[in-house]
């Protein structure tokens, strides 16, 4: 007789622990073939207003990091995921894809996340700048993390969606509450396992699985979160985020890219998650000011 | 849009360039015209406004032909036609923010003026006409609230690029939340001015001075919550009584006024009422002793004290002469303090002490940080708000991104 599977529970991430959602409730999406993927928690509003709390507690943790520092946890993870990786492929097949794809999406997501280890001390000497004013003063633009993001997951892809847009927003330095994909949640919670055990602090990143059409709501209407980033082409949700983000200014990113293929990263997904911040300062012109050296 | 993408970055460049000698040109004519229509003194319209807005155009004409090396690895396009709205605040110097950026970057432009001070705009359209640059690039449209509704609800708009108040930039926001159309909002604020302990005594006065009463207090960037250290507060406040008592007030077209007309009846309004709900709050209000004219809308240089932090003077956007002034002890509790608002557009921060500037400046979470000074803007220099002033840049390089497509 075939030895009966084990139906997983997978629990939600929040402030660097792994609760099952306030609600109590549970969800039972199912593969290709029909077979149920696991107990996935079916989050609630609370759960998101939990994250939230959590993420900004982090914030100043995260964001006053050196650049280096968080380019080294960046790294740590790819590290801890290449560790992992057949469990990853095993959970993508299991989610439906075929073993190559699986794999390739494995590979490709621990490939992200060193592409993006290495743009965190780097980043700032692109983008930023030291400004020529007319006047006497010292006067420099840096970015600077936006805070809180709210991301809704790629809910085409299980890991490779959220690997994409994650890595960007943490590597500048925001904090961020993941909406996982809601039929495809079991890398989501896998790759929190990855985060768990990768020196990211608490908070940094939560991970909440439920039903997209509960949790955005309160996702975009939240006065505590001041970036939304979206990977999806669905007219209905863009409009609602759009009209919700409103409320409180929040800065809105919508992406409708394929992350699989390999021009999905760059630079300029670190800066749709950053702040400018010019600073003056005036220059005394007295001694020197004609010196022939 | 079909024009002007025909022609080529190099002379759309020159275009550009053309426009801002014509202004400079005509700086002391803008200068009277913008000082008479919005009641701004002439020495800051023609030392600030009209030089900033000439060199803004002068700017951004160099950057026509050099896109590709603003953004690197990706291929720069316009997008297309921009819908404009600026405010009455500084009426020429908005116009060349918007206009100049967008036209380098290759779109056309459609702008309205803010309703009580269209004139210079329309002495810029002037200008724009006799530079050649082809009918239709820039178009300016007048009107009140009403018409620009109009142009940001229009079908045929790929982004709109709004100043003004947070209130009508979140209604913005949401009346383009069914379309594609991009936008940046340059919004309110209600910016800390910091004052520590060692700090030069009589130039943070005059920052206090220049970061509130500046334009009358019409800036959105105005320094009008001051905190200063408690070991200084006396000496401060005596010092900052003593100048304000010295301000001149009255005729704007007089070389020698220092604080001129408050833009409207309706503002006038706005800020006294501001000025009664901060009596009733239980704050103390010092208001200069200067005679005001008898005719025109003006409004004595005010300060509270005793304001505490959830007093509404503290919290809202005032738009006019009115400082509100708290203490504090320790560089963690202001730091707490000023970032305590919805806004963050800018912030003042006064210490003689590197170390310590740079600690404030970049804690505080706001757009621009101006130590040791205050009130300065440049071409080159991003300006811009984080949280509810805001989102997108206007000025230097970064001030190209609201205007282009990257692929």
């Amino acid at each position: 007789m075939e030895r009966l599977k084990i139906l997983k529970t997978y629990k939600i991430y929040i402030g660097g622990s792994f609760p099952r959602t306030e609600s109590g409730r549970y969800y039972q999406p199912v593969n290709h073939k029909g077979d149920k993927l696991g107990n996935i928690c079916q989050s609630s509003r609370k759960d998101i207003r939990n994250s939230v709390v959590e993420a900004r507690k982090a914030f100043s943790v995260w964001s006053e990091k050196s650049n280096f520092n968080r380019g080294q946890i960046l790294y740590r993870i790819a590290e801890m995921l290449e560790g992992r990786k057949s469990q990853f492929v095993d959970e993508l097949i299991f989610q439906s894809l075929s073993k190559s794809n699986a794999e390739k999406e494995v590979n490709l997501s621990i490939d992200r996340l060193i592409y993006y280890a290495g743009w965190c001390d780097k980043y700032s000497q692109v983008l930023d700048s030291v400004n020529p004013v007319a006047s006497s003063h010292f006067n420099f633009s840096i970015n600077e993390p936006t805070g809180v993001v709210g991301l809704i997951a790629d809910q085409n892809t299980s890991l490779i969606g959220l690997v994409s847009l994650l890595a960007p927003i943490i590597v500048g330095g925001n904090t961020c509450v993941v909406i996982a994909s809601e039929n495809l949640p079991l890398s989501a919670i896998t790759f929190a396992e990855v985060l768990n055990s990768s020196d990211v602090p608490a908070g940094v990143v939560n991970i909440i699985t439920g039903f997209l059409d509960e949790l955005i709501k309160p996702l975009t209407t939240h006065m505590d979160i001041n970036s939304i980033a979206y990977s999806g082409k669905s007219e209905k949700i863009k409009k609602q985020l759009k009209e919700s983000s409103a409320l409180n200014l929040k800065r809105i990113n919508v992406y409708s890219r394929d992350w699989i293929k390999p021009v999905s990263q760059d630079l300029y997904l670190i800066s749709d998650f950053q702040e400018i911040k010019t600073t003056w300062h005036p220059i005394e012109n007295i001694g020197g000011s004609s010196s022939q050296y | 849009m079909n024009i002007w993408s025909k022609v080529s970055p190099s002379e759309k460049s020159k275009y550009i360039y053309r426009i801002a000698r014509l202004m400079q040109e005509r700086a002391r004519e803008l200068a009277i015209i913008e000082t008479l229509d919005s009641g701004k003194v002439i020495r800051e319209s023609r030392d600030i406004d009209i030089p900033l807005a000439c060199n803004h155009f002068f700017y951004y004409a160099g950057w026509t032909d050099k896109l590709q090396y603003a953004f690197p690895n990706k291929k720069v396009s316009p997008l297309g036609v921009v819908g404009q709205i600026i405010p009455w605040n500084f009426p020429l110097l908005m116009a060349a923010w918007k206009i100049a950026p967008a036209l380098a970057a290759g779109n056309t432009v459609v702008l309205k003026p803010a309703e009580t001070t269209s004139l210079t705009a329309l002495k810029l359209a002037e200008i724009i006409r006799d530079s050649g640059l082809p009918d239709g690039v820039v178009n300016i449209v007048t009107g009140y609230g009403d018409t620009g509704a109009e142009l940001v609800n229009h079908y045929d708009i790929n982004k709109i690029a709004f100043t003004g108040s947070t209130t009508v930039g979140k209604i913005i926001q949401k009346s383009i939340s069914g379309s594609d159309k991009k936008v940046t909002l340059e919004l309110g604020g209600k910016s800390a001015n910091i004052i520590l302990e060692d700090a030069p005594i009589d130039q943070a006065v005059e920052g206090i001075i220049n970061g509130i009463f500046f334009n009358q207090g019409h800036v959105c960037c105005a320094g009008s919550r001051l905190f200063v250290q408690e070991s200084i507060y006396d000496i401060i406040i005596k010092k900052l009584k003593r100048r304000i008592d010295k301000l001149i007030i009255g005729d704007p077209l007089d070389k020698n006024t220092d604080i001129g007309a408050i833009n409207s009846k309706e503002q006038l309004n706005t800020i006294n009422n501001y000025i009664n709900i901060g009596k009733s709050e239980g704050s103390k209000i010092f208001q200069s002793s200067y005679k005001l004219p008898n005719k025109g809308y003006y409004c004595a240089p005010t300060i509270f004290t005793d304001v505490s932090q959830s007093n509404r003077i503290f919290q809202e956007e005032i738009f006019g002469p009115v400082l509100t002034i708290q203490t504090f002890r320790t560089i963690d509790e202001v730091i707490k303090k000023a970032n305590n608002s919805p806004y963050g557009l800018a912030a003042g921060v006064w210490s003689d002490k590197g170390s310590r500037v740079f600690n404030l400046s970049s804690k505080l979470r706001a757009g621009v940080v101006w130590a040791n000074t205050y009130n300065k803007f440049d071409p080159t220099s991003p300006f811009g708000g984080y949280k509810e002033s805001g989102f997108g840049r206007e000025g230097g390089l970064h001030g190209l991104s609201p205007y282009i497509n990257l692929k």
